[in-house]
């Protein structure tokens, strides 16, 4: 993905059960999504504290997604609904401090989209291009 | 003015303390000026006709004070509670923060208290004496000798023009008339900047968060901030401290600081009265509180002990974190 020779730094925060095991399927498949996506694993998406996304962002970072199981079908039974709220709200906050609202996103893959994980990183990638690169987020401190 | 007089209070904690039902009096005493009132303990009738204050800037909400005083007396202890503290003390009950047992609390009335910030503004810096006089305040300076009078309802903090209740909701006993919830409005505030366009919400953010020193005061003075460990403790986080340029790091301090609370948050308007530098910090809080309740109904941190904060409860039916804004801009 790339605006004007701009390629966005993503980073996606997949959850072990459902949408890491998406992005496998997607790579399996042969199913193409922008190499800018970087995965860290997490053993489910209400692991994710909000400073991750925070400090994601500081260091460079130009979107921050969140993927986890289905609401109903978390491994621990009620991860994601906490998720859910917890990201509602911060996203909800993100955008009153005047941060642009694409950069962030909750999607939910299970381990047998594949094509969803390839379509979702595929169009998240697009958006954040368009937005150029995180200006308002960055810290200097933190960038190489 | 307040409702109650210091002698009231006075007399109430001698008696109290004569008769054994407590050992120690938490109450406010003196600081370096008039203005500058600090929570103290007193533990002698002799103590606390010296050093016991009670006027307009006694904002100090206690609540948290018994979470480390518990610990260290043995021995019960007399809390003083206006009506917005009874709500962090319900909180912190709630969360188990302290033994109400060694506790016993007076709730007592509060007219609101001044806004030390607002009275500079009318009689400007270098204040050496405030008295009150009935309904006014008589400010002297360093360099009048005559009182400015200003009346107290004019320099009302914010969080006390936008009371949001009279009513106590955790005591032992009670000391004068028990008020009621009120209607305030105190979400115009932040009504009026979630209407704003980004670039306009994120240069006043810019504006304010970037004065921040971070002195950690909005923390230390926080009902619902009482983890013994901090996240921003921690010096090999990164984030301990403030960076020396304009950058996201106080915004991210704050945004945390603030979801650190949400929902747990009563609104008690602390973390804005302390901060050094004037900065709207309850604005913050209070957009949480505002889209807790309007996602996932009215809630009040505190109302009762017991009740279960809204984050860390859920339904199957909750709105997906994208929807949040489909929802404000159809609002809108």
């Amino acid at each position: 993905m790339q605006v004007n020779g701009y390629k966005p730094l993503i980073v996606a925060f997949c959850c072990n059960w459902c949408s890491y095991a998406g992005a496998d399927l997607a790579g399996n498949n042969r199913l193409s999504y922008p190499a800018d996506v970087k995965i860290i694993r997490v053993p489910c998406s209400c692991r994710v504290n909000p400073m991750f996304i925070l400090r994601a962002f500081q260091r460079g970072a130009d979107g921050v997604i969140i993927c986890g199981c289905h609401p109903g079908d978390c491994h621990y039974t009620s991860g994601n609904y906490y998720t859910r709220r917890r990201m509602a709200m911060l996203f909800s906050m993100l955008d009153y401090l005047g941060i642009e609202r694409e950069r962030t996103r909750v999607e939910w893959v299970s381990a047998a989209e594949g094509a969803k994980f390839a379509a979702t990183m595929n169009d998240f990638a697009e958006k954040v291009a368009a937005l150029g690169e995180n200006k308002r987020l960055e810290d200097l401190r933190c960038k190489q | 003015m307040q409702a109650i007089t210091r002698e009231q209070l006075i007399n109430k904690a001698v008696a109290l303390l004569a008769d054994g039902t407590v050992k120690y009096v938490l109450g406010w005493k003196k600081g370096e000026f008039d203005y500058d009132i600090t929570p103290a303990v007193f533990e002698t009738a002799e103590e606390l006709n010296a050093d016991f204050v009670w006027n307009d800037f006694c904002g100090a909400n206690f609540s948290k004070y018994l979470v480390a005083k518990t610990r260290k007396l043995d021995g019960k202890i007399l809390v003083f509670l206006k009506p917005c503290d009874t709500y962090s003390f319900n909180q912190l009950l709630t969360e188990h923060r302290f033994d109400r047992d060694k506790v016993y609390a007076v709730g007592i009335p509060c007219n609101g208290m001044a806004d030390i910030a607002k009275v500079k503004e009318v009689c400007g810096d270098g204040i050496s004496s405030i008295a009150t006089e009935g309904d006014a305040l008589a400010v002297t300076t360093i360099y009048d000798d005559e009182p400015v009078k200003v009346a107290v309802e004019s320099v009302l903090a914010e969080r006390c023009l936008n009371c949001k209740s009279k009513k106590h909701v955790a005591y032992d006993e009670l000391m004068g008339e028990d008020g009621d919830t009120l209607d305030s409005n105190r979400f115009d505030e932040v009504a009026k900047l979630e209407a704003m366009t980004p670039d306009e919400r994120f240069a006043f953010w810019q504006n304010e968060l970037s004065r921040c020193i971070r002195c950690n005061a909005c923390r230390d003075v926080c009902p619902a901030c009482t983890c013994e460990k901090c996240v921003f403790d921690n010096p090999t986080s990164g984030v301990e401290n403030k960076a020396p340029a304009n950058s996201f790091e106080e915004k991210m301090f704050h945004i945390i600081r603030a979801f650190h609370v949400a929902g747990r948050c009563t609104d008690c308007g602390e973390c804005s009265r302390v901060c050094p530098q004037n900065i709207p910090l309850h604005l913050l809080n209070r957009k949480f509180i505002k889209d807790i309740n309007e996602f996932y109904g009215e809630y009040q941190a505190g109302a009762e002990v017991g009740s279960r904060a809204p984050l860390v409860n859920y339904t199957t039916e909750d709105l997906e974190p994208g929807e949040v804004f489909d929802r404000r801009d159809t609002n809108a």
